[in-house]
């Protein structure tokens, strides 16, 4: 029996294994990484899943070769990613960066553990979301995605790569060891169902070609090493032929471009899920394992009659400010619950403005925020205590 | 605040128990062959091995939200070190469940429902004490049925290496028998070891 690229059908899987079938059911084919707790099972599953199907599973010695690995591979035309924690998120700082510069698509899974430093190995935080946004030096947008489930492992999984595909950037997997070792129901669809996305190839001839010359929408089609057309990759700020380019100008030129084709886009890449947000005067805002605890407060104080409603940010990166800025105008308070100590907040802050009062539920990690916390907090709101 | 449609596992030990891959049988048995909402979270430490260890399952009728079981209405403890931290989570009108040669209870534990079973000293008579969880997992189908036997038997038989599978059908069946024969009182429980 040969083993399936796409595993339709109804399974008791962990995140870190959803996360790994996701991949390969959006067509990745090449992994490096470095194993590291609580990533460890999506590397595993890896290791055993790519090579079933002629993919390639290289571990490496360290997560800055493992992030080189995967740039490299996707521009040999082969989706990629790796996957990490804490630890070997910060090593993969620097090589992110050359992906953003470089217009390269990958996915980076980050399965979030408790630090600083080595931290909490097996338990859970959400403390890296800010490095996600600014961990690489000089000025660029990212987008990152926060699975609350296993099932939504595997389906953000997909969306990563489809909008890694389609925006040329490396999309960050903002897991938490919770939903990475928390084992549930994953529903995987027929492989015809499921929406695949791939790189846009060059539309002129080898001639014509200059690897970095926009379309209209500020999205560069790729060639492929080897596809022919000539190509130049390099980290230096570079002109549309991809040759460095050592002034303000074409620093102006290119970062404009970087920013813009995610910022433009914005309104395609948000998603939330929103929870009676039509008469909230309460309304928290949470992601990942903590939209779980959120949703559990929310119905709770519904249950006690308070009108209490949620977002949930399937998209952390780029944050949803518009929806907070409008939500906020109707609210009598807005609550981040995360397990950090403050991140996200600062967002909700910047983006509420002042029109109403912001709230941090939180915890510094190592255990998953209790929905009476969260609940306490939006029992006082709706008394106006804050 | 807990839905009262949810039954709340503990399943606790040291790593290399097993104690892990029973929680996911169960929940798989939950999950896929009864058709139930589960999920099933793992507590361990740093240590490869030998360290405390335990997988917490919820099963639902419903969309499970919250996975941490606090006070489970069951509570598995295969090693002493497990009982010593979780007996005082037990819910008072819970059932305690242990392996009886690894674990001393103490009198006051009576006011739980109670059952044990020698279960890694029956999977050693298998051959092997890695199936003690499993033996376990039998017990546990008859004294609390929380999922049909049949999903259970199932979920044990796609969990184990194949090679494995008749040893592990009988560790199950063993488990299960010992379990049905407490329970219609053909068979005494040996005596509990005790602390006081």
């Amino acid at each position: 029996m040969s083993a399936k690229e796409v595993k339709t059908g109804i399974h008791f899987i962990n995140g870190d294994e959803a996360c790994c079938e996701g991949a390969l059911a959006a067509g990745c084919r090449f992994f490096a990484g470095y194993p590291i707790t609580p990533a460890t099972e999506v590397a595993e599953s890896m290791s055993r899943r790519l090579p079933e199907i002629g993919g390639i599973y290289i571990q490496m010695e360290d997560e800055i070769a493992s992030m080189a690995a995967i740039l490299g591979a996707s521009w040999g035309g082969v989706k990629s990613m790796t996957s990490t924690s804490g630890p070997g998120f910060s090593l993969m700082m620097e090589n992110i960066g050359l992906g953003i510069c470089t217009e390269t698509p990958c996915v980076v899974c980050n399965v979030q553990r408790a630090g600083p430093s080595t931290g909490l190995p097996t338990l859970v935080a959400q403390g890296d979301m800010m490095q996600a946004r600014w961990g690489s030096h000089g000025h660029y947008e990212i987008i990152a995605l926060c699975p609350s489930s296993p099932q939504e492992m595997f389906d953000f999984t997909v969306r990563a790569f489809n909008l890694s595909e389609y925006y040329r950037l490396p999309v960050i997997i903002l897991a938490d060891e919770t939903i990475g070792h928390m084992t549930e129901r994953v529903v995987i669809p027929p492989e015809e169902e499921i929406e695949i996305v791939n790189r846009r190839k060059p539309a002129v001839s080898r001639e014509e070609y200059l690897p970095y010359e926009a379309d209209a929408d500020g999205i560069a089609p790729m060639a492929n090493c080897g596809d022919g057309y000539r190509i130049h990759v390099t980290g230096l700020t570079h002109d549309e032929r991809g040759y460095p380019a050592m002034d303000a100008k074409a620093q102006e030129k290119m970062v404009t471009r970087l920013v813009d084709k995610i910022r433009n886009n914005r309104d395609k890449i948000i998603t939330t899920k929103n929870l009676f947000l039509d008469d909230a005067e309460v309304v928290v805002v949470s992601y990942g394992i903590s939209a779980r605890s959120s949703m559990q407060a929310v119905q709770d104080a519904r249950r006690e009659g308070i009108k209490a409603g949620l977002i949930k940010l399937d998209t952390v990166w780029p944050f949803p400010e518009d929806l907070m800025r409008g939500v906020a105008a109707q609210s009598k308070a807005m609550i981040m619950a995360e397990i950090n100590g403050g991140q996200m907040v600062l967002e909700l802050e910047r983006a509420a403005c002042g029109a109403c009062p912001v709230r941090l539920v939180s915890n510094y990690g190592g255990a998953i925020l209790h929905p009476a916390l969260i609940l306490g907090s939006i029992s006082k709101a709706a008394k106006g205590k804050l | 605040m807990t839905d009262k449609r949810e039954r709340h596992i503990l399943i606790t030990g040291f790593g290399g128990q097993g104690i892990v891959m029973a929680g996911d049988i169960l929940g798989r048995a939950a999950t896929l062959y009864d058709h139930k909402h589960a999920t099933m979270t793992q507590n361990y430490g740093p240590e490869a091995r030998g360290g405390a260890c335990s997988s917490q399952v919820i099963i639902s009728s419903e969309e499970i939200l919250f996975p941490c079981v606090e006070e489970p209405e069951i509570l598995v403890c295969m090693s002493q070190e497990a009982y010593t931290k979780n007996v005082k989570s037990l819910r008072p009108e819970g059932t305690l469940i242990w392996d009886t040669d690894l674990v001393r209870t103490r009198k006051s534990d009576m006011s739980f429902k109670t059952f044990h079973i020698p279960a890694t000293r029956f999977a050693e008579q298998l051959g092997t004490k890695m199936m003690a969880n499993i033996v376990m997992l039998g017990f546990l189908s008859a004294v609390e049925p929380l999922v049909h036997a049949d999903a259970l038997k199932k979920a044990v038989l796609e969990s184990v290496p194949p090679a494995t599978r008749d040893n592990n059908l009988r560790a199950f069946t063993n488990g299960r028998e010992y379990g049905q024969s407490i329970i219609k009182g053909t068979v005494e429980q040996e005596q509990a070891k005790l602390q006081d």
